[in-house]
């Protein structure tokens, strides 16, 4: 199936390859009579080794470690932002531009329209072939995309929208040009206001839960986290390039990415994610409407609560969420008093 | 500890430190000159051949800041602890700890400039680099909100040459969630909100609470910037200025409003302070 599958995939990739000559086998009536006299039932056949198949991926998807969740993360088939829109949303109108300067195509956005209600959604989008993944910058949004993400935000709260956001990039764009253009400003103003936004957030982080870059259209009121994702402060490689820990080598990154827990098990654990949704056998891309209906059916589980709450409870709510983020400890409890 | 103590025990152990001038020579940084130790430290640790600004340690900032005798520390007791087990952070916390007798990067307190009650948060590059972790975090949040509670305005001298500390991983990371947050409720209530970027000031930081401020100052020749060389994704050597990621690159860019000399830092904070507070004879 894969075309370039990781070598955790590949005994999977390999009775992939067995099943699809079967078929073909069985599409041809002439190999089918062929392996019929030699007492071969060709359905039987592809339905023992779809058995081994199923088999072996619970095996190998039970013991993925940290680092083969960052490569399931980064497949190259799984599942984007458009994907999603489509295959959640009934009608889908994208919006474009951040009314200053750009259009960013690393971060798509619009009205549409969620189990009966008109939402907008936002996500960044990565690209599906060499030409497109330039387009997209590989999902790494400039200053432009987060204006345009946080244009697109105060459009749902002026017309009372609720806001359903995909994340999946590496990080943000941090060239020359988004230097310029305040990359870290547009970032850090889009979490600002997104803690004030005055309608319901919902955040799904569907592949690459990159620092920064994924933040800056990541605070919600329910966040979801698809199993295979990741959520990081650093990618795993610079981690390692960085760390003495880790010899500064960036081959060293599977050794980084254990270390920096960035599993979505883990997100679940530190109180930063809601719920984890389970991908199907071998990853979401494997079996995309399985994992459309289940993302559907989390995202609106979450809204409908959400709905219900007064605005400005939810909002207390969503502060008080990113406010106990973090684990400290407090020591000998020092006399302290204002100064009079 | 009294502060005469506190700088001798800094002087011993930062001894190899290149950023804190030590010993009797010290050799500039930037122009290279060997300098005597007690000029650079009579001129707030600027060069006094090329205007080098040296890192600080948060006391010395304070010292230089703040009204004498102002300064009233508080959330000291809030202190780090490894919640991921990540290999040789506990050791580093240990030794940021003896190193600068602080319980971890940032000093929150009450002080006054020119008379004039405000919050002061310090961050000491020095403790792990200054970097963001929970206890940076929390601290922040809780000044922040302090700075609501007591119509304070907040002045906060930056100084994280890693931005969110990676010992922490996710939980570093929401600290800029958490911050900005924070931030929001200042934004919400109209506290003066004062940032001073002083070197370094990067990733994490300055793409959150670092950029929030009302008014963002910034020393000259600080690296300032979102993505370290070691850090981004992409080849960053194509065409760079000169100054790529420096206080003046980010001015020319608009993202600055002065670049402020340290020795005029307090007095433009002041003024800036006397300005933007509610006067009663202000019209509105």
């Amino acid at each position: 199936m894969s075309s370039n599958p990781f070598d955790f995939e590949q005994p999977i990739a390999e009775l992939d390859a067995l099943i699809s000559e079967f078929k073909r086998t069985a599409e041809d009536p002439a190999s089918r009579q062929d392996a019929l006299q030699r007492g071969i039932d060709i359905e039987e056949e592809i339905a023992r080794v779809e058995r081994k198949r199923e088999e072996i991926m619970r095996q190998v998807f039970t013991n993925l470690t940290p680092w083969n969740e960052v490569q399931m993360a980064r497949h190259e088939q799984r599942p984007y932002t458009l994907d999603y829109i489509s295959l959640l949303c009934d009608e889908f109108v994208e919006l474009h531009g951040d009314r200053v300067n750009a259009d960013d195509p690393a971060i798509v956005g619009g009205l549409a329209r969620f189990a009966g209600r008109s939402v907008i959604v936002i996500g960044h989008q990565k690209g599906r072939d060499l030409k497109e993944r330039q387009l997209r910058n590989f999902g790494s949004a400039r200053p432009a995309g987060f204006r345009k993400a946080l244009r697109l935000m105060k459009l749902a709260e002026k017309f009372h929208k609720p806001v359903i956001t995909f994340v999946d990039t590496p990080a943000a764009e941090a060239n020359l040009m988004a230097e310029e253009e305040g990359i870290s400003q547009t970032i850090a103003i889009n979490m600002r206001e997104m803690t004030l936004l005055k309608i319901p957030i919902i955040v799904a982080i569907i592949g690459e839960g990159g620092s920064g870059g994924a933040l800056g259209i990541a605070m919600g009121d329910r966040i979801v986290m698809l199993e295979h994702a990741i959520y990081s402060v650093i990618p795993p490689e610079s981690c390692a390039a960085i760390l003495k820990e880790f010899g500064r080598d960036r081959a060293r990154a599977p050794e980084a990415a254990d270390a920096l827990k960035l599993t979505a098990q883990n997100a679940f654990r530190f109180g930063v994610v809601d719920e984890v949704i389970s991908e199907p056998p071998g990853g979401a891309h494997r079996n995309v409407p399985a994992i459309a209906a289940a993302t559907k059916s989390a995202i609106l589980k979450h809204l409908t609560e959400i709905e219900k709450i007064p605005i400005d409870a939810l909002l207390e709510q969503r502060y008080m969420r990113y406010r106990r983020m973090g684990v400290w400890e407090e020591s000998l409890p020092a006399a302290e008093s204002p100064p009079d | 500890m009294t502060r005469g103590s506190w700088f001798h025990k800094q002087r011993r152990s930062a001894a190899p430190r290149k950023d804190i001038p030590t010993g009797l020579w010290v050799k500039c940084p930037h122009c290279g000159d060997i300098l005597f130790a007690r000029d650079v430290e009579r001129n707030l640790s600027v060069c006094p051949k090329c205007e080098y600004h040296h890192r600080l340690s948060a006391r010395s900032r304070l010292d230089m800041l703040v009204d004498e005798g102002s300064f009233e520390e508080f959330d000291s007791q809030v202190i780090s602890c490894d919640p991921l087990e990540f290999p040789g952070y506990r050791e580093k916390l240990e030794h940021a700890r003896q190193e600068t007798q602080m319980t971890d990067a940032l000093l929150n307190g009450y002080a006054k400039i020119g008379g004039r009650p405000i919050l002061i948060s310090i961050t000491d590059f020095s403790f792990i680099g200054g970097s963001m972790g929970s206890v940076v975090g929390e601290k922040l949040a809780r000044i922040m909100e302090r700075s609501v509670d007591e119509r304070l305005p907040l002045a906060l001298i930056t100084a994280n040459g890693g931005g969110a500390r990676m010992y922490e991983g996710l939980l570093s990371l929401m600290q800029m969630a958490k911050t900005s947050a924070a931030a929001s409720k200042m934004h919400q209530n109209a506290i003066p909100y004062i940032v001073i970027l002083t070197d370094p000031t990067m990733a994490g930081v300055y793409a959150s609470y670092a950029s929030l401020g009302d008014i963002i100052l910034a020393e000259p020749g600080a690296l300032i910037g979102f993505a370290g060389k070691r850090v981004g994704n992409q080849d960053l050597g194509a065409k760079l200025p000169d100054d790529f990621q420096t206080s003046e690159f980010q001015f020319r860019c608009g993202m600055i409003d002065q670049i402020v000399h340290r020795k005029e830092l307090r007095s433009t904070l002041s003024a800036i302070l006397s300005l933007i507070q509610k006067d009663s004879s202000d019209v509105l």
